[in-house]
């Protein structure tokens, strides 16, 4: 019972893990604090689902599709919405201020659509939904899938901010906005990249969600705010962080509401949160900043 | 002068139940609800630029205490005790936050409402075992638009108190600079949890107040996200730095919501998303702010000519 609640929440947290990356990154880099980020998760739930019960395509080939138009629509959304608000604010709390509330609205534009499109009913499908045995007990294929994908996206990632030359540019970007330009970085054009790859991850993570979890189109709001506070938690543009910090939110939630109640799963993340703020404000693993 | 205004308008509008058909009170205490709602959030998020996205979080604590309680108490007795526990979550949230900079404060209140709506039906499930109950008081639509109109009344003059005091000055010091306030010697944590509390237990006891209207009340009635976005809306339309900025946005926005909730039910969020993104953009200071500029634009060039 233990074991197998642990093998869960393993699971569950390679998942905000894999969607706080990309969460880190738009904060991290773009300084975008996009709180829409939970309806493309969904949005992109809804795109697999479609394309699985619609055209019989299974999840991994459609993430084929669902990524890159992830990427393609976040990219559009810096471009179209976010980059004049980032060129009119001279500060950057002014920049978050703008950004939260454009985002907000954001949020309610493809929540709806979602609606529309949907209802407001709770969303599944079954695939490769067969029990597979790991060390005495059984967790369904799905979810171990689902773990993989997560881990190979999240290598995949730190692999390529850390070993590669355009990496390095998205983390001196991070790392000194002002200073960036001085060594001909162009800012703009490289915070417009991070954020669409944010979205990508986001699609990534929306899909994997979508292989073992119900999903509905209101639901965005509650990944947005596990997203967020696994950045908290990880500290800012931190990866290994959000990954540490992902991991340990999947267990503590499927500990409670495994052992606990069901319905006190929020309640548990935000008192993590709470203690998180209230002893590390900088994060578990971040540097203090400020 | 302004004073005695104020109280004409105030005399005038009390009267309104009395010659008013069903209907347009109906509408009056939307408007005055949201006015509450509205002015109670700008007094605390405009000066600080500390976005609050947890308005119903409050609004439908007061509601449900109401709920809850009103068959055993004594209905001012309930309102007290919902002003009492919407000062005791704001002190919990703002003693956490607000120490901290602003971002953490606003991701805490976004997901707060959910929080909120999530223990109190663990509760009822759980501990009470009732989902949904009947408020029943011996209070018409008139009752309603009193208290809110008193509320309101309340309001704008705690508003207009805090704009003049040292208070409301050191607040607008925090927002355009944190740094320079703490080497004045302001308590910054402290002023703004006093304002951030006095905010929230406004915001509590509108909700309190307007309980009776539902009748019957689920926590998916009362904590509805959509009632935090408009009247962070109508605050921003308005211009949150103004006394009576929120207020006046509260007025054409709630009439559109209403108009749009009748006509386009499905689409309604969708056009508030765009409506809000367009308010961000083109008004970031609220349209009595755009519309004094180019009032002033418009002077200069007459007396440029």
């Amino acid at each position: 019972m233990l074991f197998s609640a642990i093998l869960t929440g393993l699971v569950l947290g390679g998942t905000y893990a894999l969607v706080a990356m990309g969460l880190t990154l738009q904060y991290g880099v773009a300084r975008i604090m996009n709180l829409a980020y939970g309806d493309i998760i969904i949005a992109a739930s809804f795109g697999a689902f479609v394309l699985f019960t619609a055209l019989g395509l299974n999840p991994l080939l459609g993430m084929l599709i669902v990524i890159p138009a992830g990427f393609a629509l976040s990219w559009l959304i810096y471009a179209v919405m976010l980059q004049p608000l980032a060129r009119r604010s001279r500060d950057r709390g002014r920049l978050e201020g703008d950004s939260i509330l454009a985002t907000f609205g954001l949020l309610f534009v493809i929540q709806g659509v979602a609606l529309v499109i949907f209802g407001s009913g709770f969303m599944s499908y079954s695939y490769l939904a067969v029990p597979i045995d790991i060390l005495g007990t059984t967790i369904a294929a799905n979810r171990l899938l689902a773990f993989g994908l997560a881990i190979t996206f999240g290598l995949g990632l730190w692999l390529v901010l850390t070993r590669t030359r355009f990496g390095t540019v998205i983390r001196a970007v991070a790392a000194n906005p002002a200073s960036a330009p001085l060594v001909g970085i162009n800012v703009d054009s490289v915070a417009r990249f991070a954020f669409a790859i944010g979205g990508a991850l986001a699609a990534a993570g929306g899909v994997v969600v979508s292989m073992y979890l119900t999903f509905s189109a209101t639901m965005g709001v509650i990944f947005t705010m596990k997203a967020l506070i696994v950045v908290i938690m990880g500290g800012v543009g931190n990866l290994m962080g959000a990954l540490a910090a992902g991991l340990i939110l999947g267990l503590v939630e499927t500990l409670v509401a495994s052992f606990i109640d069901p319905g006190l799963t929020l309640a548990a993340t935000y008192l993590i949160f709470l203690a998180v703020l209230v002893v590390r404000p900088q994060g578990l693993f971040g540097k203090a900043a400020r | 002068m302004k004073l005695v205004l104020a109280l004409i308008a105030l005399a005038a509008l009390a009267f309104m139940p009395s010659f008013a058909g069903p209907y347009p009170l109906g509408l009056m205490i939307g408007i005055l609800g949201y006015g509450v709602l509205a002015t109670a959030w700008a007094m605390f998020s405009g000066p600080t630029r500390y976005i609050s996205l947890a308005t119903v979080a409050f609004f439908g604590l007061g509601a449900y205490t109401v709920a809850v309680l009103s068959e055993t108490l004594p209905y001012p007795v309930v309102l007290l005790v919902a002003a009492l526990i919407g000062l005791v979550v704001a002190l919990i949230v703002g003693l956490a936050t607000l120490r901290l900079a602003g971002i953490y404060f606003v991701i805490f209140t976004f997901g707060l409402t959910e929080l909120v709506r999530q223990l109190v039906t663990y509760y009822e499930v759980n501990v009470t075992r009732t989902l949904g109950r009947y408020v029943f008081l011996p209070l018409g639509p008139e009752h309603i638009y009193w208290q809110l109109l008193a509320l309101l009344a309340a309001t704008l003059a705690i508003a207009f108190w805090v704009r003049q005091s040292r208070i409301g000055l050191a607040l607008r010091v925090i927002g355009d600079d944190p740094v320079v306030a703490s080497h004045l010697g302001i308590r910054i944590t402290r002023t703004k949890l006093t304002l951030f509390s006095i905010s929230c237990v406004i915001m509590t006891l509108a909700g309190a107040i307007q309980a009776p209207r539902w009748t019957y009340i689920e926590p998916s009635i009362v904590f509805n996200p959509t009632t935090s976005f408009l009247v962070v809306i109508m605050a921003l339309l308005g211009g949150p730095n103004r006394l009576f900025g929120p207020l006046l946005g509260a007025i054409p926005l709630f009439l559109l919501f209403e108009w749009l909730s009748a006509n386009f039910p499905n689409h309604y969020s969708i056009i508030l998303g765009l409506l809000f993104i367009a308010i961000v953009f083109v008004l970031p200071n609220g349209v009595l702010a755009a519309g004094e500029s180019l009032w002033a634009r418009m002077t200069r060039k007459e007396a440029r000519a």
